[in-house]
């Protein structure tokens, strides 16, 4: 991994991929150190993230290392027309890798490409954002004990979640059993499913949510976007189909944990909140571990 | 068909290039990626055509033109069964298949209107793959999304 930039979740093995979660486990361990003294991450949003970016940024300081950058293209020499290859052609020189979001699809592999240091890829439009992936993962086998042979339902929106997707790609090295519980406008796309058939593995598609959460080790929930339907009407109908609330977990399994990329609209109603099944808040604070192994990997201090 | 007559049709120029086997309905698109609807050399080209291996078929002739290789994988990428024939002096010096390749770069715009190649001045990378149905399409190296032929704008 070091000196290697992560873009898409693709970038990593199977083998890379349970290297930075043990790392992980680790820094979590141990989340104040001193390893990145002396190094300099930029950190370019592009788009504002506030969640990602306070994330990358919190990682790099417990360890010790500064931050040089900016939270969004208004603030940066961007909005006077520098194009993209020259604004990362010079944060190259003032730093040692470099963490970038960005609205336009692919523009992460771009930036890899040209930059003459590492880049991870903090979102790039609606196409990549692995250290979410990562984290995602972290977070199932921290409350699972294993990332092999799960029962993991996806909810919601899985036509247009990138985070859906890219799981999804992640899980398939995994022996899961995947449940795909969507309205039949927002299905998982072919593309996708394909990964799950060349694994050798099964999906089932449902309509009804109730179906599948007493066979769950993972519910992973995401919202669905009223913008993403052409009639307004179609979204109305949906809308409410996918909502968890507490008394639907009754018949769960005990190991069950409700995971949510943040940030929730309603679709997780707030008595689920209380439940201990919810697990979508300490998902968010396992980001920063995963961040951190990824920056030390990455600049080869672990 | 005679194989004379046959001939006339192959080498009817004294040099350049031959495209046959064009799916028919595939010519004008041919055309019009080769620049050959702007070009001074002279153009020959048929239309529905007989043809042994496909029911109808189309035939390009431009003489004084030989082909880079960027401009066959054009040709493969809208007419995967054409043949090239090249003359030199009324003679038939080489055919061969086109072949559409693993990668195609920058002849071909993505689909995705988002993709960072139709925002900044940064060409396109494909990787050839076909689907489930096993119709081509190109993967996106930048945006990882897909480009489906009915969806080619070409350079
Ligand atoms: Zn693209």
């Amino acid at each position: 991994m070091k000196n290697r930039s992560l873009v898409s979740i693709n970038d990593y093995s199977k083998a890379e991929i349970i290297k930075v979660l043990d790392l992980a486990e680790e820094f979590e361990k141990n989340p104040r150190q001193t390893i990145l003294n002396g190094k300099v991450i930029a950190s370019l949003f592009f788009e504002p993230s506030t969640r990602t970016r306070l994330s990358f940024e919190s990682a790099v300081q417990q360890l010790g290392g500064s931050i040089v950058g900016f939270s969004s293209a208004a603030t940066s020499s961007v909005q006077k027309g520098e194009t993209l290859k020259d604004t990362i052609l010079t944060v190259s020189n003032y730093s040692d890798l470099i963490v970038m979001r960005h609205n336009i699809d692919g523009s992460a592999r771009y930036a890899s490409e040209v930059a003459s240091v590492p880049i991870i890829n903090a979102g790039d439009g609606a196409n990549q954002h692995p250290t979410q992936c990562l984290l995602d993962l972290y977070s199932i086998r921290k409350t699972q004990g294993t990332l092999d042979n799960l029962d993991i339902a996806f909810v919601g929106d899985l036509k247009y979640g990138r985070t859906v997707h890219s799981l999804t790609m992640a899980l398939s090295l995994f022996n899961t059993r995947f449940h795909l519980v969507s309205p039949p406008e927002l299905k998982l796309p072919s593309a996708v499913k394909r990964h799950i058939k060349e694994a050798n593995l099964k999906y089932e598609q449902y309509t009804d949510f109730m179906d599948v959460i007493p066979a769950c080790d993972i519910i992973y929930m995401t919202r669905i976007q009223r913008e993403r339907f052409p009639d307004p009407l179609d979204y109305e109908k949906v809308k409410n189909a996918y909502i968890l609330e507490n008394a639907m977990l009754a018949n769960s399994k005990e190991n069950v944990k409700v995971l949510h990329p943040l940030p929730r609209v309603n679709e997780i109603n707030e008595d689920v909140d209380s439940n201990p099944k919810a697990y979508y808040f300490q998902q968010a604070l396992n980001g920063v571990f995963v961040r951190q192994a990824l920056v030390a990997s990455i600049l080869g201090l672990v | 068909m005679s194989t004379k007559r046959k001939e006339l049709i192959v080498s009817a120029i004294q040099n350049g290039t031959v495209i046959d086997h064009i799916p028919a309905e595939s010519v004008f698109q041919v055309i019009r990626i080769l620049g050959l609807d702007k070009t001074d050399k002279q153009v020959y080209f048929g239309i529905n055509l007989e043809s042994k291996k496909y029911k109808r078929k189309g035939i390009i002739k431009i003489s004084e033109k030989y082909f880079e290789n960027f401009e066959v994988n054009k040709i493969a990428l809208v007419a995967p069964t054409a043949t090239l024939i090249e003359i030199r002096d009324f003679d038939v010096v080489s055919k061969s298949n086109v072949k559409i390749p693993e990668t195609i770069e920058k002849i071909v715009k993505c689909f995705n209107p988002n993709c960072i190649t139709n925002h900044q001045q940064v060409p396109t990378k494909f990787k050839v793959f076909y689907d489930e149905n096993n119709q081509m399409k190109l993967a996106c190296h930048y945006c990882e999304k897909n480009t489906s032929p009915a969806n080619f704008v070409f350079v």
